[in-house]
């Protein structure tokens, strides 16, 4: 494919800041991709799942014949139970097929398993399952009102973990404000939505006695270590692959009971068995996002300088707790971060997860900023409005401008560029001019606004950040192993584990550069146990920070040696061999020798190097950092048809940086892909329930991703603040794009909805919501 | 309903007999009877495109269409799109722009963009960007699918005019 053509000698940093087509591509695009619902398998599993939110199981009647299990055959295998040591955590415990009771519409609670799918299909249409229903609990609020239905008998009024913190003077601070602006956002539920669903297939190897599961995840090795605890088999029986997987955006990055019951069966029938998930499970029964109350008080000076914040955050976290992050991943996460990029110094917040009959949640790309910095950047317009100024000026007063700087909660801001890229964004959409054009337009009765989010997204952070939140298991290195063979090609092995992020492309770009070899030399291998060291996966923005900065220091291990056989060979000190376009020189001279020469020298001429080096060319590395931070602002203009209710995005403005871009071409994929996410968050993706627990948005015409139609050109622009806090200087960016997006739409309808006096703080926007506010607005008027 | 029936499916000029319950939809056949993983299930109720394919030179979303609906019908699939290891044009352009990620939803959006240009080559900017909406993507957010497919349409507007 187009091969991209060698840099010129001496050219230094050669492959890093390419837009190199990806690796990735020519076999996605003729069909050649391996899904994991490619693979034949010799038993279909179609597992039965509760109908009811809450109650208890009385009776399971299965047909004659039928191959089905339940959790009493399961009874060995131990129950989901993610431990957090911090903030009143409660270990709450899902068993893998539902035992006794059943806490949300969806749970599994028996796995057909026959020839095909369709013959599973019947026989799961024909068990019988008596529930005796219970009362459920549904909103987040209600669960925690007195009297409300317990989800678990151990955890109190359902709160599963408290987050509490207030900074030294909070009160003081807030008391002598010159003003306080309060905000209550709502954020509905929804659901990632990756194209291919979950999917799992475990094959048992009846002469090595291991399982393979092959399956759609963002954490292989997790996987493996997760399932084996679970079922009690040694982890050396176990190979998890990830193979080509349809997209995750956190989705697939937590446990999935029915992997755990596939590789059960597996064993069990000593045979293989597949299930491929369809999409009315996966809108009801795989992980769910989002659903969060925030309220805010933000107090002021009197020149709109930000003097103290206080927050509390609501986040359904449905009926069981996500393995490895634990439920307590959002809430904790908006304790953390609330105060977003803004200088404020008196914070306090109190963030509960609560237990609900509903869906799990999990991390969906963003995890909880999307909500607070909704929360925060209403706050802040709504504040601008009662100080008279425009919503640029106010962010400009109060944005975070010395570096590094250290948050109320303790968290350290890397440099970055929050005022630049506000700027930028106001300056794009011609600020004044854009109020000159609404003004007249108002007056024609078209209404239009003009919204702004400025906001900073915390990547690639190692485990520091992940143990202060106390969690059982702790992510945050990657390890990977870099091996020239004998030939002089390279195999980079990573415990990350992308799914479209195109890392086998970037990766390669970073070794190569590190080396001075074309990037078609490096062959990065991911997504199996068997091939890969162990590491935590995708998610979190953190794989080309993390496995990117420990791909450049096995690099730079290897380098050393090849300079060390090379300074032999040539005759030379190690020290005045340099690298470039495939050679190995001394340096200021024309004596070279090929890398291929070099490496066939490490493995067939190991003598020469006796006593000083080890044969062959394998070098592991391991990277944790502290974590940095990108930013952005996102700015948007919208036009809302006030009769309708309908929002049309007119422009869309992302000012992004992310440090170093190791691939322009990729980084823009990730800020498209995201905003598109965002846009859908923000006006029209909605998972709901009725009051039974009943999911009314169980199919692709009920909840609604956005299409083509929807999202409008993006227009993006870069800054590259390297990064001092990271070996690549790049920043991770894979989140951003949901995080600003349903905030400055907000504002922009916000905005634009200014001469109704109606102001909308829920998402998705949808054109009822904007209806009905309007509605009351004029009998509020009336 | 599980008797099944002998039917011709020509899958990219490859006749496949294969003995199918009436049940069974297209997809499935073409996927697991005829063994052409690369049509994709993406939601079995036709609203995300990711199985669509051409039958008789008509994109048809796969899920939706029973396989004995098909028989006899010649349908054209993502693995008919390249000669070889070359990519075509439309194949080019994906990657040139980069217009897909985790490249499950891809498959579809090529056969249905491949029916479209075949039928309506002259079709305008704007109308590609309704037809797109057919499909669901989740990685891309579509800019640069819409890029890819303007500048294969682009291209061949450029053709007939010469």
């Amino acid at each position: 494919m187009s091969a991209p053509t060698a840099p010129t000698k001496g050219s230094g940093l050669a492959w890093v800041g390419r837009s190199l087509r990806r690796v990735e591509d020519p076999a996605l695009l003729t069909g050649r991709g391996c899904f994991t619902a490619d693979l034949s398998a010799a038993h279909r599993v179609r597992f039965v799942r509760s109908s009811v939110a809450a109650g208890r199981i009385e009776n399971i009647s299965i047909p004659e014949n039928a191959n089905v299990f339940t959790a009493a055959d399961l009874a060995a295998v131990k129950p989901i139970s993610p431990a957090l040591h911090k903030f009143g955590y409660i270990p709450v415990a899902q068993p893998v097929l539902a035992s006794g009771f059943v806490r949300f519409v969806g749970e599994p609670i028996a796995a057909v398993v026959a020839a095909s799918e369709a013959q599973a299909e019947d026989i799961a249409d024909s068990v019988s399952i008596e529930i005796g229903e219970a009362a459920p609990v549904i909103d987040a609020r209600a669960a925690l009102a007195d009297g409300a239905p317990q989800v678990h008998a151990e955890a109190a009024r359902n709160v599963v973990v408290e987050g509490k913190m207030e900074t030294p003077g909070f009160n003081a601070a807030r008391k002598a404000a010159h003003r306080a602006v309060t905000m209550e956002v709502r954020s509905r539920r929804q659901n990632a939505t990756p194209m291919e669903t979950r999917a799992g297939h475990a094959a048992f190897d009846p002469v090595t006695g291991r399982v393979t599961l092959t399956c759609a995840t963002q954490m292989p090795h997790l996987m493996r270590t997760a399932i084996a605890d679970l079922i009690g088999m040694p982890e050396s029986e176990l190979r998890v692959i990830a193979p080509d997987v349809g997209g995750g955006f956190g989705q697939k990055m937590s446990l999935v009971p029915e992997y755990v019951v596939l590789v059960w069966l597996a064993r069990k029938l000593r045979s293989s068995v597949a299930w491929t998930e369809d999409r009315r499970e996966n809108l009801m029964s795989s992980f769910h996002s989002r659903d969060q109350y925030v309220r805010l008080e933000g107090a002021f000076d009197a020149d709109a300088k930000f003097v103290a914040l206080s927050a509390e955050v609501v986040a359904n976290v449905g009926a069981y707790s996500c393995y490895p992050t634990t439920c307590a991943v959002e809430p904790l996460m908006a304790m953390a971060e609330l105060p977003g990029p803004y200088d404020v110094r008196a914070y306090a917040c109190i963030a509960r997860g609560v237990l609900t009959n509903t869906c799990p949640m999990a991390p969906y790309r963003g995890v909880s900023r999307p909500v607070i910095t909704m929360a925060l950047e209403l706050l802040i317009d709504a504040a601008a409005a009662q100080f008279g100024l425009e919503p640029v000026e106010i962010r400009r007063r109060n944005l975070i401008e010395k570096f590094p700087y250290t948050s109320a909660t303790g968290l350290v801001f890397d440099e970055a560029s929050y005022r630049q890229t506000l700027d930028i964004a106001s300056e794009k959409l011609d600020l004044p001019a854009f109020r000159k054009r609404q003004q007249c337009a108002r007056s024609q009765g078209r209404y239009h606004g003009i919204g702004f989010a400025t906001f900073s997204e915390r990547t690639g952070y190692g485990t520091p950040a992940f143990a202060a939140r106390g969690m059982g298991i702790t992510p945050g290195w990657e390890t990977v192993e870099l091996a020239m063979d004998p030939s002089g090609d390279l195999e980079l092995r990573i415990g990350a584990s992308p799914h479209g992020q195109g890392l086998r492309t970037t990766l390669a770009q970073l070794v190569a550069d590190e080396l001075g070899v074309a990037p078609d030399k490096i062959k990065v291998v991911h997504g199996d146990t068997d091939r890969t060291p162990y590491g935590w996966g995708t998610f979190a923005s953190r794989s080309l920070v993390i496995a990117g900065g420990a791909s450049v220091l096995a690099a730079r291990k290897v380098q050393s040696k090849l300079k060390k056989i090379a300074g032999r060979l040539l005759e030379t000190a190690a020290d005045d061999i340099v690298f470039e376009d495939g050679t190995a020189r001394v340096v200021g001279t024309d004596r070279a020798l090929p890398i291929e020469m070099l490496a066939r020298a490490a493995y067939h001429q190991a003598h020469l190097f006796q006593g000083e080096l080890d044969p062959a060319i394998s070098e592991t590395a391991t990277y944790d950092p502290p974590g940095t931070f990108s930013n952005a602002c996102h700015a948007c203009i919208v036009n809302v048809d006030p009769d309708t209710g309908r929002v049309i995005i007119e422009r869309f403005v992302v000012a992004e940086d992310a440090g170093r871009l190791v691939n322009p071409m990729i980084v823009d994929g990730q800020v498209l892909g995201g905003v598109a996410q965002g846009i859908g968050n923000a006006l029209l993706e909605e998972i709901v329930y009725d009051d039974t627990g009943n999911i009314l948005t169980a199919t692709l015409a009920d909840f609604l991703p956005p299409t083509s139609r929807e999202i409008p050109p993006i227009e993006l622009f870069h800054l590259e603040t390297l990064s001092e806090a990271t070996i690549t200087r790049s920043k991770g960016l894979g989140e951003g794009g949901t995080i600003g997006a349903p905030a400055a739409i907000l504002n922009a309808i916000n905005d634009a909805l200014t001469p109704f006096g109606v102001a909308i703080n829920e998402i998705p926007a949808t054109p009822q919501r904007i209806r009905a506010a309007l509605r009351q607005a004029r009998k509020t008027i009336a | 309903l599980s008797e099944r029936s002998e039917i011709t499916l020509t899958v990219n000029g490859q006749a496949h007999c294969i003995r199918v319950e009436p049940r069974r939809t297209l997809v499935d056949a073409i996927r697991e009877d005829c063994g052409q993983t690369g049509t994709h299930i993406g939601c079995e109720h036709g609203v995300c495109g990711a199985c669509t394919v051409l039958v008789d030179g008509a994109p048809v979303r796969s899920c939706l269409m029973f396989a004995v609906q098909a028989d006899g019908k010649e349908i054209r699939t993502v693995e008919g799109l390249a000669n070889g290891e070359e990519l075509n044009a439309l194949q080019r352009a994906f990657m040139e722009h980069h217009g897909l990620q985790c490249g499950f939803c891809t498959p579809g959006f090529l056969m249905l963009i491949t029916g479209v240009l075949e039928r309506e080559p002259d079709i305008g900017d704007d109308e590609l960007v309704d037809v797109l909406a057919s499909n669901l993507c989740r990685c891309t957010g579509y800019q640069n699918i819409v890029k890819a497919v303007r500048a294969v349409a682009g291209e061949l507007r450029r053709r007939r005019s010469v």
